[in-house]
């Protein structure tokens, strides 16, 4: 056990997370040539073009230190988003260290900041370490400065490195085993594993990434997964190389993988702890909390014969991803769908993404919202994910809305602007911090819902790129709602419906309508578009009709042109939705959740 | 669905020459009449491969271009080579477009005397500042003789071609126009609205700001007054731009491009269309007479039409008549019922007689029309 450490890398989005864990592989990994390629813990395609890590990825480095000891470093990744903050969690819980990485041109940044306090939160040792210094923009001192006073770590222990061109690499895997303590455990006594990941194998089933706290797992013994109750025998143990590498067992310390025959990763609870069945634990593993979506959203196929190929593609997805919940929805103007919950916004995008490039879905997706509560006059407190299920407004008591602490980082002079975007979103409580020179760190407690839409893209572009961002579940409070219906010559859009605050609701309404007013092309009769609370109308737009519309001659040569663009306009309306007699395109669905352009 | 096959065809002859071209055409014409020998020389090669298209034909129709350009001989030679390569029936309808400017009271007995007993006059206008921004040769004392000598040369079938909705144009002085025009009392006007097509010098300068086009409301209160008006006078408002003193009198010729009735384009650019199959020729007069020459049909392109193709093409050109569209054509498509609902509630058609007829106000949108029966 003296000679294991376990660590992971933490940063802010972009600061060179991967890059570093890729030098730290090859320094010690004989890669092979063929497989050197950048982002290599990032194996998904999307991970690479977004430069994200979005599943974590574990591997075991071996590396002989300056003592001249064998020591095995165990690099836990973990995913770079706060919608992954609780995997996050356990991936921090299995080590003993981190290395703590902020850009030398960049410095903190918000997300540096809630992974620091995750860290903290763990015990656990933080070596800072100073990246792209290589940079004609890199400022190191002040960097140090930014690490002292708005971290409070030593910022002279900070390792200079650029990953990028390989320098300071030897000093952090140094580092590595000089300042990170190796883990602690008993050998003996009854196992304890933490369970920090999961990945669907197709040929083995569910591959289980954990790390031994106690005790010892091996082939043939039967495991219990604590909170779920579930047992399993286990098939195969094993370290991560650059591949899989079974070994006989794994101890207290190790950090690896079982397979046990668990057919999907919904099987398995990330946080859970895996015991032995005839020699179980007393406690299981503290930390464990099961993760609920909080953003919520409903997709269609965008032709309706694709249901069911949307159906497959959401239960092979799932397989990899147990946080995704979906349930069967039905709209009157899209069809068959789902209900879909996410950890957050970019789980959302990612899926969409996913489901789109991996299993080539092409998709409609209505504007996401939160899970709300409303409180009913018998007294029954419902829970309300869709804007079909808003209840009967005559017997809501009272209605509460989940709220966040928004933490911003940005320079001071988009101060101004912040506070104005936040304010709009009903940001309140304000606190500013003024963590070193010429930085403002803003929070305010705000509405979730409020941040799920264009929030992020606003808040980069009056920023200029400088703001960062980062949130925390706060809890649910009392929040006036309406229920906003969308209506299309007289006819409700239920796909377009949406749950949402009373002073809110004119300006989402406005929106809507003018978009769709974009969108939806000019027909035979004037088409109102119209925002409602209730019977009330609060927007409205109109597309005018055609008029005229006739080609004066239509002789020879002119016919077959003429057929040929009619033609095309079928085809174009192929893509189209029925809401009454109105052609709606499915790109007005779209367009509503577009950013506003400014 | 409507398919003439038993029917008489119908014969197109494209004389593709223009003295100067119009702003407003798009039509790629020959300005150089030295051409003329060799084009003569070409179509009557072109006649040879089609001896057997007929059995019969029983309209002639010679369009432009400006056939009016055709010397008394070039037309005499014309016809006799048609004459000795197809069947007419005894009481084919014969076509010639006419400039104004190209006729004198000789030209048009001449014509009389080959046999043409139809006379298409390009009139366009009876107002010198129209005709002057249409680019036209004429002037209005041309659009006014013309038609007169049509009749003292014994043309019992005359048809009035005229172009209206020209920038700044007001109802009124259209209504001069038609006014001018019903004084003929031509069996045949021909109404078009302008259309700035693109690519045309008109478009162009339209571009640049130097003249504004008429809003598409105003383009509706023309197209409407147009209709209403000549009703009134007592015509048939039979297909968008063609209106008819009695339905005896619509255009035989151009009526079998509406329904799908075959007929034989002869001339560069020409298109032809038999069971299901339509081809047409090469557009420019070189390629067309190259090719002749080398002893090859002058075809640039063809196309089979699919059964959903025929009964598109059935439903929007039976749309764009007052003949309309069967109602089992329509009502193939699923959307067919609720189309029809629509389109009859919205008071853009009318059933009659198991078909849908397009109103006044369904003929000003026609183009919308179909795509309501599309799936």
């Amino acid at each position: 056990m003296q000679n294991i450490r376990n660590f992971s890398i933490i940063a802010h989005i972009d600061h060179g997370k991967s890059t570093l864990a890729d030098r730290l592989i090859q320094a010690t990994i004989m890669v092979p040539e063929r497989l050197l390629k950048s982002q290599m813990l990032d194996t998904m395609e999307l991970e690479r073009e977004r430069g994200i890590t979005i599943k974590s990825n574990t591997i075991t480095l071996p590396y002989r230190a300056r003592d001249g000891k064998e020591y095995a470093l165990n690099l836990i990744d973990t995913p770079g988003h706060v919608d992954f903050s609780y995997e996050v969690s356990r991936a921090l819980a299995s080590c003993e260290g981190v290395l703590l990485l902020v850009d030398a041109s960049q410095g903190v940044e918000a997300q540096t900041l809630a992974n620091l306090y995750l860290a903290l939160e763990h015990n656990l040792a933080i070596i800072p370490v100073i990246n792209k210094i290589d940079l004609p923009q890199a400022d190191v001192p002040g960097v140090k400065e930014q690490i002292r006073r708005e971290l409070g770590l030593d910022a002279d222990s900070a390792i200079l490195c650029s990953a990028k061109e390989g320098i300071g690499i030897a000093e952090v895997l140094e580092a590595i085993v000089s300042r990170i303590p190796p883990p602690r455990g008993k050998l003996e006594g009854p196992l304890t594993a933490l369970i920090f990941d999961a990945a669907y194998d197709p040929y083995r089933g569910t591959v289980v990434s954990c790390r031994v706290f106690d005790g010892r797992v091996r082939p043939g013994d039967n495991i219990r997964l604590m909170s779920s109750g579930t047992t399993y025998k286990v098939e195969e143990a094993g370290f991560f190389r650059l591949t899989r590498e079974p070994h006989r067992e794994l101890t207290a310390g190790q950090v690896g993988y079982l397979i046990a025959g668990i057919k999907t990763v919904s099987d398995v609870r990330i946080g859970d702890t895996i015991t032995l069945e005839n020699n179980p634990a007393k406690e299981p593993l503290p930390g464990f909390t099961e993760v609920k979506p909080v953003v919520f959203a409903s997709i269609y196929p965008v032709s309706a014969d694709d249901y069911g190929a949307l159906a497959d593609a959401l239960e092979k997805y799932k397989l990899n991803d147990a946080s995704l919940v979906y349930q069967k929805d039905a709209s009157a103007a899209l069809g068959q769908g789902f209900r879909c919950g996410f950890l957050g916004l970019l789980h959302l995008e990612i899926v969409q993404e996913r489901l789109a490039r991996e299993f080539g879905q092409s998709l409609i997706m209505t504007v996401p919202g939160v899970r709300y509560e409303f409180t009913l006059t018998d007294g029954q407190v419902l829970a309300v994910d869709n804007p079909q299920h808003y209840p009967d407004p005559t017997k809501i008591r009272s209605t509460a809305e989940p709220f966040i602490k928004a933490s911003i980082i940005v320079p001071e002079r988009y101060v101004g602007a912040v506070l104005k975007l936040c304010l709009e979103r009903r940001g309140v409580n304000p606190y500013f911090g003024n963590p070193s020179f010429g930085r403002v760190e803003l929070s305010f407690e705000m509405p979730l819902a409020e941040v799920i839409i264009d929030f992020y893209d606003r808040l980069k572009s009056i920023t200029q790129g400088y703001g960062s961002f980062d949130y925390d579940l706060i809890g649910y409070r009392a929040s006036e709602l309406v229920k906003l219906d969308i209506l299309v010559n007289g006819e409700r859009v239920d796909a377009l419906g949406m749950i949402v605050h009373k002073d809110r609701a004119r300006d989402w309404a406005v929106r809507v309508c003018e978009r769709l007013k974009e969108e939806i092309p000019r027909q035979q009769f004037k088409i109102a578009i119209q925002g409602a609370i209730g019977g009330k109308i609060i927007a409205r737009e109109t597309i005018s009709a055609f008029r005229k519309d006739v080609t004066a001659k239509c002789y020879g040569g002119d016919i077959t042109r003429k057929r040929k663009l009619l033609e095309k306009q079928k085809a174009g309306k192929k893509r189209m939705k029925m809401v009454g007699a109105v052609e709606i395109p499915q790109s007005a669905f779209v367009a509503v959740l577009r950013t506003d352009k400014e | 669905m409507t398919i003439h096959v038993d029917d008489a065809a119908g014969l197109y002859v494209h004389v593709p020459f223009c003295l100067r071209k119009c702003p407003y055409c798009d039509f790629a014409s020959e300005t150089d009449l030295a051409l003329v020998p060799d084009w003569l020389r070409a179509i009557k090669r072109e006649m040879g491969f089609y001896r057997d298209f007929g059995p019969r034909f029983d309209t002639l129709y010679l369009g432009g271009g400006t056939p009016s350009l055709l010397a008394a001989d070039e037309l005499a030679s014309l016809l006799d080579a048609l004459e000795d390569h197809f069947a007419f029936s005894p009481d084919t309808e014969s076509t010639l477009e006419a400039n104004p400017d190209d006729l004198t009271p000789q030209i048009l007995r001449s014509y009389r005397e080959l046999g043409i007993n139809r006379l298409s006059l390009g009139v366009q206008s009876f107002d010198d500042r129209e005709l002057a921004f249409l680019g036209r040769r004429h002037d209005a004392a041309q659009s006014r003789r013309a038609p007169a000598w049509a009749r003292e040369a014994g043309f019992a079938n005359l048809g009035i071609d005229l172009i209206y909705g020209l920038p700044g144009q007001t109802i009124e002085q259209w209504q001069r126009n038609l006014e001018a025009a019903l004084g003929f009392g031509p069996e045949h006007l021909s109404c078009y609205q302008l259309t700035l097509e693109a690519g045309t010098p008109l478009a162009r300068r339209q571009g640049k700001g130097q003249f504004q086009r008429l809003s598409e409301e105003a383009e509706r209160e023309f197209f409407l007054f147009t209709s209403r008006f000549l009703e009134e006078a007592g015509y048939l408002h039979y297909e968008i731009s063609n209106f008819a003193r009695g339905s005896e009198n619509r255009s035989r010729h151009n009526r079998k491009y509406w329904n799908h009735t075959p007929y034989l384009g002869l001339g560069p650019a020409a298109h032809s269309f038999r069971d299901g199959r339509r081809w047409w020729n090469h557009r420019s007069l070189k390629d067309y007479c190259q090719t002749l020459r080398a002893g090859e049909a002058p075809v640039a392109g063809e196309e089979i039409l699919t059964p959903e193709q025929t009964r598109l093409e059935a439903l929007y050109l039976g749309l764009r008549t007052r003949e309309g569209v069967d109602l089992n054509v329509l009502l193939k498509a699923q959307r067919g019922k609720i189309g029809l609902q629509e389109m009859v509630k919205a008071g853009l058609a009318k059933v009659r007689d198991n078909r849908l007829i397009p109103t006044r106000e369904g003929l000003v949108v026609a183009d919308r029309l179909a795509l309501g029966f599309m799936d």
